[in-house]
């Protein structure tokens, strides 16, 4: 049978290139290696010397693993939950045993270990850690990350809707061709906030948004807002959460432009440099003012948001350079076939 | 028979064009109803206060959220003219602000206005009470960016940033800028809740500028005796005892 969680959608095994996954296997390896030896030295002395020797083996071993579990993820994840399961456990006890023969000569067969602890080593670890993995899978995944996401949905500032649908209406009369396109602007910001959160969508699309949000901003504030894009060299097939980008440019017009009295200019610059998309938004500062609690409000949402979507493969950075504020994005560059497990709950 | 009487003149204040003209519109859709004559438009607050003291409007459409001056601050200079002009904010969004105008019985407009509620808004403007204005000021934390006074009927603006320090003086308040010295009727302790974030007490009746000081000094013969000077100014201001161990801590901060 297939092993489906409460809100029944398929349990898959993490991805073993994410930097969060790797860490917590490291860390769980590192202190059972700590606690192993404590339990079998007796001063702190003995305990470094006991802990350097088995690092000589345990270290190699764990990176080994990693980067084993690593080449095989996307073939493990596809195989049936338990096969995989069953599969990157064998790996997990393999290798380590495989290292142990190897670097046994090469220490002098000063070895503490017999492969058999070794591999018993392994086994328990491996276990404990697919069973955390597995559980983590099923509870926290999908049913709450995907209600934490619908609750971080991204929502737009009131004042904007009314003040844009002032805008629209002064232009009914003169003209109307102008007052259409910023209906239909408006109408497909809306359809975008009300959208699915949880589901990724293409670079390009939310390129799109922003531009026609920016549109609508424009409107208002005439001159006073300049808009200046970096986009030729961006992924356009890049898959990023929605709402990411066009938040960012409401809080640089919020705070940078509309306080001013005179013109300024927010810079969108996104591109690829290897497997990463960065996305950075400057805006002129305002006043010392403009830097206010609201602001936090919102990097504080996308921030979570690319953490239940990336874990700790996304970054935000924000930062006052000067005369000028910047926000600076990093996520790993996935296109559809390669949408990596955790942001696969999103898709149905 | 009597002259029908002039029209109430109008002067609309907006940051933003687009929302400017669509009043202008509502207006002139509500002129059968209730004429009345735009005689000008600003898109911030000072420049409103300009021209108010010029064109002297009967009532003052005012947006709140500006840049340079808001809506709010706008109004509270306004009340220092002799015969201030009615006054009607506009928002488009501002919760805690609509909630205290109902309280107050302050009048304003949700954008987009409607000709209907325009109407009636027209129909009943009256200056602002002096009470209503206070309270309006409690409800909006944002600290004012001038001060200002009362001078031969003209509304004179201090910028926050050009005072050196406040001394309080029997009734009055004196705000001391690099040119010269105002007199104003305000409570320094009021003035400190305000501009606290800038300003530091040194003494029961004094604040100075963070900004400004210069240097703190002893006095010579006297064991807790301190001063202050401030950039600009050779005067010796008197640091208390208590104040002086406050005003150390703050420079230290920094």
């Amino acid at each position: 049978m297939e092993k489906r969680n409460h809100n029944n959608r398929h349990v898959e095994l993490p991805n073993f290139c994410h930097l969060g996954v790797n860490l917590r296997i490291a860390l769980t390896v590192e202190a059972a290696l700590v606690a192993g030896v404590v339990a079998r030295v007796a001063d702190s002395r003995a305990f470094y010397d006991e802990f350097i020797a088995l690092s000589a083996l345990a270290q190699p071993a764990l990176l080994l693993t990693l980067l084993a579990l690593c080449a095989a993820g996307r073939w493990l994840r596809n195989l049936p939950y338990r096969a995989g399961e069953g599969l990157a456990l064998a790996l997990g006890v393999a290798v380590p045993v495989l290292v142990a023969l190897w670097l046994a000569p090469l220490l002098g067969g000063q070895l503490p270990f017999s492969p058999f602890m070794v591999a018993a080593f392994a086994l328990a670890l491996g276990a404990l850690l697919l069973g955390y993995f597995n559980l983590r899978a099923r509870a926290l995944s999908p049913a709450i990350t995907e209600a934490r996401l619908q609750a971080l949905q991204a929502r737009i500032r009131p004042h904007f809707l009314f003040n844009s649908l002032n805008a629209v209406l002064s232009l009914v009369r003169s003209d109307p061709r102008r007052a259409e396109r910023a209906l239909e602007d408006l109408a497909e910001l809306f359809r975008a906030l009300m959208g699915d959160a949880r589901q990724l969508v293409p670079l390009a699309d939310e390129i799109q948004l922003t531009r026609a949000y920016l549109e609508l901003e424009q409107l208002r504030l005439g001159d006073r807002l300049g808009v200046v894009w970096h986009v030729d060299k961006m992924p356009a097939d890049a898959l990023i959460p929605p709402l990411v980008i066009q938040p960012l440019a409401e809080n640089a017009v919020y705070h940078g432009i509309e306080p001013r009295r005179d013109a300024g200019e927010v810079s969108l610059n996104i591109y690829r440099s290897a497997d990463r998309v960065h996305i950075v938004v400057k805006n002129p500062i305002a006043t010392e003012t403009s830097l206010h609690k609201g602001n936090r409000i919102a990097l504080d949402n996308i921030r979570e948001r690319l953490m239940l979507h990336f874990d700790l493969d996304a970054t935000l950075k924000s930062e006052p350079m000067g005369a000028v504020y910047q926000v600076h994005i990093v996520i790993p560059y996935t296109r559809d076939h390669t949408q990596p497990a955790s942001a696969r709950p999103h898709r149905r | 028979m009597t002259t029908p009487s002039p029209l109430p003149r109008v002067l609309i204040v907006d940051d933003e064009a687009p929302a400017r003209r669509r009043l202008r519109e509502v207006l002139d859709d509500c002129a059968a109803e209730r004429p009345v004559e735009i005689v000008g438009e600003a898109d911030n607050g000072l420049d409103a206060l300009q021209q108010v003291q010029q064109i002297h409007p009967d009532i003052v459409l005012l947006d709140i959220r500006m840049p340079s001056m808001d809506g709010i601050e706008c109004a509270q200079h306004l009340q220092k003219l002799e015969h201030p002009p009615a006054i009607i904010f506009s928002t488009a969004y501002d919760a805690y602000a609509c909630q205290a105008f109902e309280l107050n019985a302050v009048d304003y407009l949700l954008k987009p206005v409607r000709a209907e509620r325009l109407i009636r808004a027209l129909s009943k403007a009256h200056p602002l009470g002096a009470d209503a204005l206070a309270r309006l000021r409690q409800l909006h934390p944002k600290t004012r960016s001038h001060l200002s006074v009362s001078e031969k009927g003209r509304i004179v603006l201090i910028p926050v940033e050009d005072i050196l320090y406040l001394k309080a003086e029997l009734k009055y308040v004196t705000v001391r800028t690099a040119a010269r010295e105002y007199l104003m009727e305000e409570s320094l302790t009021r003035l400190e809740d305000e501009l606290g974030a800038l300003f530091t007490r040194i003494h029961r009746n004094c604040l100075v500028a963070d900004s400004r000081i210069r240097e703190v000094g002893k006095l010579p013969g006297d064991e807790d005796g301190h001063f202050l000077r401030l950039d600009g100014l050779d005067e010796r201001l008197a640091v208390s005892r208590r104040q002086y161990s406050v005003l150390r801590e703050k420079i230290k901060s920094k």
